[in-house]
This record gives C-alpha cells, sequence and structure tokens, in this order.
C-alpha cells in the first residue's frame, strides 16, 4: 500500500464530498438537527426507570421498606418485588428473562443499628452498561445516604455488585443516553448510506474500472475512503457533544476510550456499505439493501432510547446488531467510565469490522474475474 | 514479438459461458501506428480492447502489449498505457485540473496540468467541475487523463461517440499529434469516415472473427466494388441498358447505377443513355468507400442491430 496514493484519493474523495452540500448535511448537520429535537422534546421528562426485582429476606423489617421507599423516590428504578421463597435471585432473573435485582439480606435492619457491615447484592447485566449504571447508581446513592444518617459516613450498608460494578452511581437524563445514541447514528449512517451509494453506483458508471487503470490499488481506495469517515465522524462526535452539553448540560464526557469505537465503527459500516453495494446488481437494489440492513440497526440499537427500555426480546434483538456494540461502548465510555463493558463492545466492534473489512475487499470487484 | 511490434495477439479467444465472444483472432500492431477496430454491435470489438487493457481476463490464446501480459502485468502495463474506455465518466465535483493533478500523482508524473488541457483544448475550462462540461468537454478531459503518463500506447474507445463535428474534429487533431509524437493509436469507433481519415491500418471483427485487415486502401481494393456511374433517371433507363450491356445495372429511388469494370465503360454508358432518348437530369461516379465494404462485409445483422451509412458498431 502506497501511503501517497491513499492521501491523493483522500484528497479527491473529501473535494467531491463536501462539495457535495447533501453528504455533509447528512453527516454534520442532520444529527445536530436530531440532538435539539429530541433534546428539546424530552429535555423535561423525567430521569429514565429501570426495572429492579426486589428480594427482601429482611421479612418486611421497617428499615428495609423505608430503603427501598428511599429507593424507589430516585425514580430511576421501578421495584417489583420477589417471594424469598424463589431462592437464588440471579438465577430467577434468568429464569423469568429479566436482568437486574437487588437483594435485601437477613439481618439488615440488625446489622444497620448494631453498626455491623451489611452486604445488600445488586444484580446487573454485564452488557448492559446503562442498566448497569442505573442500578447500581441508585442503589448505591440510597446506601450511602443511609450510611450518612447512621454512622456519619461510616460504611455500614455495603452495595455489591453482582456484574462488573460501573463507577457512574449518578442518575441520567434522556439527553445524556441521546448524544452517545446519535454519535453511534453518525458512525453507522454517513459510511453506510454513502458506501452502499458510492460502490452500486460508480460500478454502474464504471469509475471503478476507471480508476483501475491507474496505479491506484482497491485497498489504497477502501483505505483512504475509511480514513474520511473516520475524519467525519471525529468533526461530527465533537459538534454534538458541544451541542448536547451547551444546549442540554448532557453529562458526557470526551474519553481516550471514545476512539477505538470512533475508528473501528466507521471501518465497520464502511466495509459493510461497500460489501452491501457490491453485492448488488444495481443501484436501485443497492438502496433497498442498505435501507434493510440500516433501519433496523438504527432504532433497536439504542440510538433514540436506551435498550434497558426495551422488552427482553427485543433486548435480544439489539445484541445481535453490530451498532449495539458502538452505542454501549460509548456509553460506557462517556457516561460511566465502565473501561470493562468497553473494552468488551471494543473487541466485539473490532472482530466485526475485521471480518466484514476482509470480506468487502475480496466481494468488492476492481476488474472482472 | 519483434521490437516494433507493440500489441501481438495470437489465437485469442474469450468465452462468456457458450457464448464465445472472440473467436480465436491474430492482430500485430507496430509501433507508432493509429490501428482502428472496428466492427458492429456484439462483434467482440470492447472485449477485445478490455482483454488488451488487461481489465477482462482471456479464455485462451497468446496476448502481450509492449511485451507484457495485460492480465497478469496489469499493474506494470498500466504505467505505460493510457486508456478513454468508452462513454468516459468521473467524479462529479471535480475540475479537469484537479483531476490531471490526481492522476499525475497516482502515476507519480509531474504533470502540468495546464499544458495537457491546452493540448486537448481544454484549457478554457480547467476549473470547471466535470458535472458542468459538455459531452464533448468531457471526453476531452478523458483524453487529457489518458496523456497524463506520456503513455507509449493509448488506447480510444470510441472516443467521439456522441460528439458534434467541431468537437470530433478536435479530438482528431489530438490523434494526429500523437501519431506524430511516435505514439501506438489503438482506436475502436462507430464512424467509418473517422476510421479512414485517421487509421493506418484497419481490422473489421464480426462474430468473434477478423473478416479484413489492411490499410483502409488495401481493403477498399480487397473487397471493395469497382467504380460506379450514378444518373438521376427513371427505372426505365435501367431496363434499356440492361437490353444493352452486359455490366451489373440497379436501378433505386430515380436513380440508375451502373457498375464499370473500365474507363471504356464510361463513354460506352453515356453513349447508350444518349441513344434511349430517355430524358436524365445528372450523372456521377464513386468508389465503394470503407463504410461500403464494412457493410458488404458485416452485412446488417438482426443480433448485431442495423448497419447503417451514419452509425456502424457500437459494442455495449
Amino acid at each position: 500500500m502506497n501511503p501517497r496514493r491513499v492521501y491523493l484519493n483522500l484528497g479527491v474523495f473529501a473535494k467531491g464530498y463536501l462539495r457535495s452540500r447533501v453528504g455533509l448535511f447528512f453527516a454534520l448537520v442532520f444529527p445536530v438537527i436530531l440532538i435539539l429535537l429530541f433534546g428539546a422534546i424530552f429535555s423535561n421528562s423525567s430521569t429514565t426507570s429501570v426495572d429492579v426485582y426486589v428480594q427482601n429476606l429482611d421479612h418486611n423489617s421497617p428499615l428495609s421498606l423505608q430503603f427501598l421507599e428511599a429507593l424507589n423516590s430516585t425514580k430511576v428504578v421501578h421495584l417489583h418485588f420477589v417471594s424469598p421463597s424463589v431462592g437464588n435471585l440471579s438465577k430467577w432473573l434468568a429464569a423469568n428473562d429479566q436482568s437486574d435485582g437487588l437483594v435485601i439480606p437477613a439481618g439488615f435492619a440488625a446489622g444497620y443499628f448494631n453498626k455491623t457491615p451489611v452486604n445488600l447484592t445488586v444484580i446487573t447485566n454485564p452488557q448492559d452498561a446503562t442498566t448497569s449504571g442505573i442500578v447500581y447508581g441508585a442503589v448505591d446513592g440510597v446506601a450511602n445516604y443511609f450510611n450518612l444518617q447512621r454512622a456519619n459516613g461510616t460504611v455500614i450498608l455495603n452495595v455489591q455488585q453482582l456484574s462488573p460494578p460501573t463507577l457512574g452511581g449518578q442518575s441520567f437524563q434522556y439527553i445524556d443516553y441521546l448524544v452517545p445514541g446519535l454519535i453511534g447514528f453518525s458512525v453507522l449512517t454517513s459510511p453506510m448510506f454513502s458506501m452502499v451509494n458510492i460502490s452500486s453506483e460508480y460500478k454502474k458508471e464504471k469509475l471503478f474500472r476507471q480508476l483501475s487503470l491507474t496505479p491506484l490499488t482497491k485497498s489504497e481506495w477502501l483505505s483512504s475512503t475509511i480514513i474520511w469517515y473516520i475524519i467525519l465522524t471525529l468533526v461530527s462526535t465533537v459538534i454534538m457533544v458541544a451541542v448536547g452539553q451547551g444546549a442540554f448540560g448532557a453529562k458526557v464526557t470526551l474519553s481516550p476510550l471514545m476512539l477505538p469505537f470512533l475508528v473501528l465503527g466507521p471501518i465497520l459500516f464502511t466495509s459493510l456499505g461497500l460489501l452491501a453495494g457490491s453485492i448488488s446488481k444495481d443501484p436501485e437494489t443497492a438502496a433497498v439493501i442498505g435501507n434493510i440492513i440500516t433501519f433496523p440497526m438504527m432504532f433497536l440499537s439504542g440510538t433514540f432510547f436506551p435498550v434497558s427500555l426495551f422488552p427482553p426480546w427485543l433486548v435480544t434483538v439489539a445484541h445481535v446488531l453490530p451498532l449495539f456494540y458502538v452505542i454501549d461502548g460509548l456509553n460506557a465510555a462517556m457516561l460511566y467510565g465502565n473501561v470493562g463493558t468497553a473494552l468488551f463492545d471494543m473487541a466485539v466492534v473490532g472482530i466485526l469490522a475485521l471480518i466484514l473489512f476482509i470480506a468487502s475487499v475480496r466481494v468488492f470487484q476492481w476488474r472482472e474475474n | 514479438m519483434n521490437l516494433a511490434e507493440v500489441i501481438a495477439i495470437r489465437k485469442l479467444i474469450k468465452d462468456y459461458g457458450n457464448l464465445r465472444a472472440v473467436d480465436g483472432i491474430d492482430l500485430s500492431i507496430q509501433k507508432g501506428e493509429v490501428y482502428a477496430f472496428l466492427g458492429p454491435n456484439g462483434a467482440g470489438k470492447t472485449t477485445t480492447v478490455e482483454i488488451l487493457e488487461g481489465l477482462r481476463p482471456r479464455t485462451s490464446g497468446e496476448v502481450e502489449v509492449l511485451g507484457l501480459d495485460p492480465w497478469k502485468d496489469n499493474k506494470k502495463l498500466i504505467r505505460q498505457l493510457g486508456v478513454i474506455p468508452q462513454d468516459f465518466k468521473f467524479f462529479d465535483k471535480i475540475t479537469p485540473k484537479e483531476a490531471v493533478a490526481f492522476y499525475a500523482g497516482l502515476f507519480g508524473k509531474r504533470a502540468d496540468a495546464d499544458a495537457i488541457l491546452k493540448k486537448v483544448r481544454l484549457e478554457d475550462k480547467a476549473s470547471d467541475r466535470y458535472e458542468t462540461l459538455s459531452g464533448g468537454q468531457k471526453q476531452k478531459m478523458g483524453l487529457a487523463l489518458a496523456l497524463v503518463n506520456e503513455p507509449a500506447v493509448l488506447f480510444l474507445d470510441e472516443p467521439t461517440t456522441g460528439l458534434d463535428p467541431q468537437a470530433r474534429r478536435s479530438i482528431w487533431e489530438v490523434i494526429r499529434s500523437l501519431r506524430s509524437e511516435g505514439r501506438t493509436v489503438f482506436l475502436t469507433t462507430h464512424y467509418l469516415e473517422e476510421a479512414q481519415l485517421l487509421a493506418d491500418r484497419v481490422a473489421i471483427i464480426n462474430h468473434g472473427k477478423i473478416v479484413a485487415t489492411g490499410s483502409p486502401e488495401d481493403i477498399i481494393r480487397e473487397h471493395g466494388r469497382s467504380e460506379v456511374l450514378s444518373l438521376q433517371a427513371p427505372p426505365k433507363l435501367a431496363d434499356y441498358l440492361r437490353s444493352k450491356l452486359d455490366l451489373p445495372v440497379r436501378a433505386e429511388d430515380h436513380t440508375v447505377d451502373v457498375e464499370l469494370n473500365s474507363n471504356e465503360d464510361v463513354l460506352r454508358v453515356l453513349t447508350l443513355v444518349q441513344q434511349s432518348g430517355i430524358p436524365w437530369t445528372g450523372v456521377s461516379t464513386r468508389q465503394d468507400t470503407l463504410e461500403d465494404v464494412f457493410i458488404r462485409l458485416v452485412g446488417k445483422t438482426t443480433e448485431s442491430g442495423d448497419v447503417g451509412p451514419a452509425s456502424l458498431g457500437g459494442a455495449k
């Protein structure tokens, strides 16, 4: 691969893109409009509420009920009660397609009044950073409040999480999820829609054939295209974070952990778009295939609403969509600082990007075989 | 392949499934020649050109361009080739000047974009985007790009199709200047007049086989008819002449054509016309053109599309 040719093609590709106002509008302006629109609609809404299943093994002691009432008043969780007779709560949650639970242990009230440590067990889904953050944050916050009341901050109520703990511990507003969601939207749509269109149009107009008559190779062409979408994604991200923070006070941070998603995401979706365009016979078919791939992913991956609000079967669907891991990873990086979840999502996105890059290079024809 | 031979084709075959598009053709093209490759739609013309350009693999046979195998040595070969594909297209938002600079960069050449655009007479549109150029200007841009790497061999696949006469003539001028620079030009064209004017040698391909090859004059001499005397006269003159002459006589649309074998035949025919007393209004003689020979050799084939005098061929 010759870096000079990659740079030259990047220049021509960027000029074409920047001079096409439609492309620029959808890449940079449209996501900002969505932030402003959804942000304005939902800015006064209450904090997102997550279903939490509570098993109170302290025989409904007044203190445990008081604790749960305090937890309920945070409005970030919606409590459901599970009988102690069902046994292990983790197993019960799994059997009932639920992910989040809280166990109040026996001796909760006695331990609290005697100032002896009590372990509260929070059960969350390790692959859903959003829910983990909300549930753990809410329980931890209430426990801290109780510790403060009883022992002037000495830890009596200790919250243990059965999934990797998040560092969040704060409640989030809709806009906080919307910003990473729409960054994911941008990571998906700009490369996908453009590449589906470009690969089918270039094929139809024989532009690939034209380029194949120069020393430029197809991997150089693809690399320069991917670099362009990475640049576009980075610019778009900075703008969206600035608008989210400036206009709605979004509690998102620009973290280095985001960077792999902003690089691997465009590689993944540029390759997927090229693959979809390459297997299509004409631009019309390519557009249909592109839409079939893009739209479900756009709405079911947590772009506009956290996946934790979906019914369980839809959560399962979301977990097979590549964009879910981009947005989940961005949430982990930008909201919760949850390194474990971010690394897991990064690995999934990286593996998918590698597979799709190889597949697209193989399927995409520069010359006729 | 001798030293002067830049393109050598031996028994070239290309099959698409059960369809044999190119059927064992042989060609030899010398350095500095303008070689016109003619044929009707679907004759195998574009397939042959694309095999020579390295865009398609061949089924069998031997092909060498500048001593290289176009398919296997493609990346080495394209550095020495200039190509205008049929119906040249480029990126809409890019200007001719930017395109020339881009190509020069890809080929690692220090090209003077202004000079190249001036050569193809596109300097006035150097900063206009491709999407705003006319058909002729787009073809000139394609020609400019084909010249960026100073190629030894140029493949011009129907470079003047759809252009107005002025634009066609300016492209002809460029082709003539390429020949004067010693470059080899492989030209496919719809226009037989173009081939006759520009080409040193011509090959006519039909149903995947070469049916005639040589200089335009040689092909006309070998495959053309005798000189024809045409008279503007009613068909009954044709009947009269047939009864008096042993020469072929045809009548069509108030025109009577007599094929001549010798100069003496002219006097014999005109004497008989005078004797007939049948009124006539005009007389002329003409010889077959390359176009007439092409029509005779290729015919009006249904699968290839009608071959008419204005437009011949054009593989898609």
